[in-house]
């Protein structure tokens, strides 16, 4: 078998540190946590092996200060956690952002609110996507579907966070955190010609010394240009950077929509459909800031109506309706605290919604 | 379930924790890959322990897997009784139960489905290690389904052993083949 192509067998959340590891990324701290100790557990080797440094936490604020370290002096880095842990890690992301720094956090979503459970939940949406921190800032947020995705939008993910020095979050989930599938470990590709880094920490010999800081007391105006650079920062990567997957939507009646594993469990559900002879097609947003409205916008003019699973109580959903401008009903179907969608059950949905 | 053309093999095994229906998984899903199968794993995860019950499911596809969650399995390789208990009523009509009969109060009572009952356990005792009988019950589970060749489970035992588990590659090998003849005579 050509080494290239050749498959190789791994969990998620292995799949996400293999690809880590061979975009560059060269520091991880961590703290334990259900379901993503894989995640940890495989850096805690492969990152050595790669050069890299390993770092387990004493708890989730310290991984993800470490990570704000990491990212001041230049390095790839990385943290990692699931749903109650990332809760904890809001004021170091929110502190990164300020800082315009570039790292990669996965969130490996599990049941909430509270310590919740350890099985698969989506309920952490508005927590990316919206701001989970305080401040007015934003996060680039992927929502991969599928193994091989999952590993693509990885290596991605350190890419947008330098090129756009800021944070970027992968959302991901339990079931996509443990399932194990065979990918092809591809490559990695930078997506853009790397920039010089002229604002990291590495010693200033022969140069004016530089300053991370997130505080801006004098004079009274400082942090409103800040804010307004970051403004036009993420009216930039609005522009450029908003992914999305249309699925069978050109003649569809009733569009399905989600993100994530409960995209892809949909999409079973929407060819089945087909199969009936209903017209029912899916988007599927990648990126989940910037959201992408232009497919909904579009779809609204042909479709009648809208569906939306999500393994939450209904998050997401407000942004289709945002995005489609309330011109089509925006149905829901889906429950937080660990439960599962099934193809049959979606398929259930379509045909309860389908236009007649 | 039926997406285009392809129908999907949807596998549970199931048993108490510490009968290694982790490593049963793994392997499956290690021979699909040997195959060039797609196939898709999952750990029922939870507080499961040893001693506590645990399954973890395999769907295998020629095409594109949409879910890893299994409701209704067409295979349900049952390690004991509490785990033939949960899943015979949910196998699909026409599908099969391979049972440990060492751990197993009673047989298969559905008459809409294949059944196939070994000592698994027995077996991994006569081999010299009771721990083998996952693999055991998986040679009886390639023996009864066209599913796998036996030859693709062996590489996959090779290749998931080989790191931290070589001693045992010739132990489970003969666990597997002992249960396939055992389906076979």
């Amino acid at each position: 078998m050509n080494a290239k192509t050749a498959k190789i067998l791994l969990k998620g959340n292995e799949v996400m540190c293999e690809a880590a590891v061979r975009a560059g990324c060269k520091f991880f701290a961590g703290y334990p946590i259900t379901p993503q100790n894989e995640v940890p557990e495989y850096m805690s080797w492969r990152l050595l092996q790669a050069g890299g440094v390993f770092v387990q936490a004493e708890s989730e604020i310290a991984a993800i200060n470490m990570v704000f370290g990491a990212a001041a002096t230049g390095f790839r880095c990385m943290t990692s956690s699931s749903s109650p842990g990332i809760s904890l890690k809001q004021e170091g992301i929110s502190y990164i952002t300020a800082a315009e720094l570039p790292c990669v956090i996965a969130n490996v979503q599990r049941g909430g609110p509270g310590l919740g459970n350890i099985r698969a939940a989506q309920g952490d949406y508005f927590q990316a996507v919206k701001g989970g921190g305080h401040g007015d800032y934003r996060l680039i947020v992927l929502a991969p579907s599928t193994m091989q995705e999952l590993y693509s939008l990885t290596m991605n993910a350190f890419d947008y966070a330098d090129h756009y020095r800021n944070p970027v979050m992968i959302l991901t989930d339990g079931i996509l955190g443990q399932m194990v599938e065979p990918i092809v470990p591809q490559e990695y590709q930078p997506l853009f010609d790397p920039a010089p880094k002229d604002y990291i920490l590495d010693g200033c010999q022969g140069r004016k010394p530089r300053i991370v800081k997130t505080l801006h007391l004098q004079p009274a105006e400082a942090l409103v240009e800040v804010n307004r650079r970051l403004v036009a920062k993420y009216a930039r990567i609005s522009g450029e950077l908003k992914l999305s997957e249309e699925f069978l939507t050109d003649d569809a009646h009733l569009v399905v929509s989600g993100y994530g594993i409960t995209a892809q469990i949909a999409k079973g559900a929407v060819l089945q459909a087909r199969d009936k002879g209903l017209k029912v097609g899916l988007i599927r947003p990648i990126t989940v800031w910037p959201f992408p409205e232009e497919p909904y916008l579009k779809a609204a003019k042909t479709a009648e109506k809208f569906l939306v699973v999500e393994m939450s109580n209904g998050q997401m959903v407000e942004d289709v309706r945002l995005a489609e401008q309330c011109r089509r009903p925006v149905e829901f179907f889906g429950v937080g605290g660990g439960w599962y969608p099934t193809i049959e059950e979606v398929l259930k949905r379509i045909e309860d919604h389908y236009p007649a | 379930m039926q997406t285009g053309t392809e129908i999907e093999t949807r596998i549970v095994i199931a048993g108490f924790g510490g009968q290694g229906v982790v490593l049963a998984g793994n392997l499956l899903a290690q021979a699909c890959v040997e195959e060039g199968k797609n196939v898709t794993m999952m750990v029922a995860y939870g507080a499961e322990m040893r001693g506590g019950t645990a399954n973890s499911t395999v769907v295998i596809s020629g095409g594109t897997i949409y879910s890893p969650v299994v409701t209704r399995p067409t295979i349900a390789v049952v390690m004991n009784t509490p785990s033939l208990e949960k899943f015979e009523p949910l196998v699909t009509a026409g599908g099969l139960i391979v049972g440990n009969g060492s751990m197993m109060h009673r047989g298969v009572q559905r008459e809409d489905l294949k059944s196939v009952t070994i000592p698994a356990t027995e077996i991994a005792h006569r081999l010299g290690n009771v721990r083998v009988a996952n693999v055991v019950i998986l040679g009886a589970l390639i023996a009864t389904a066209d599913l796998l060749k036996l030859k693709s489970m062996e590489r996959a035992i090779e290749i998931l052993m080989a790191q931290k588990k070589a001693a045992l590659v010739a132990l489970n090998l003969e666990a597997l083949r002992a249960g396939f003849a055992e389906c076979r005579r």
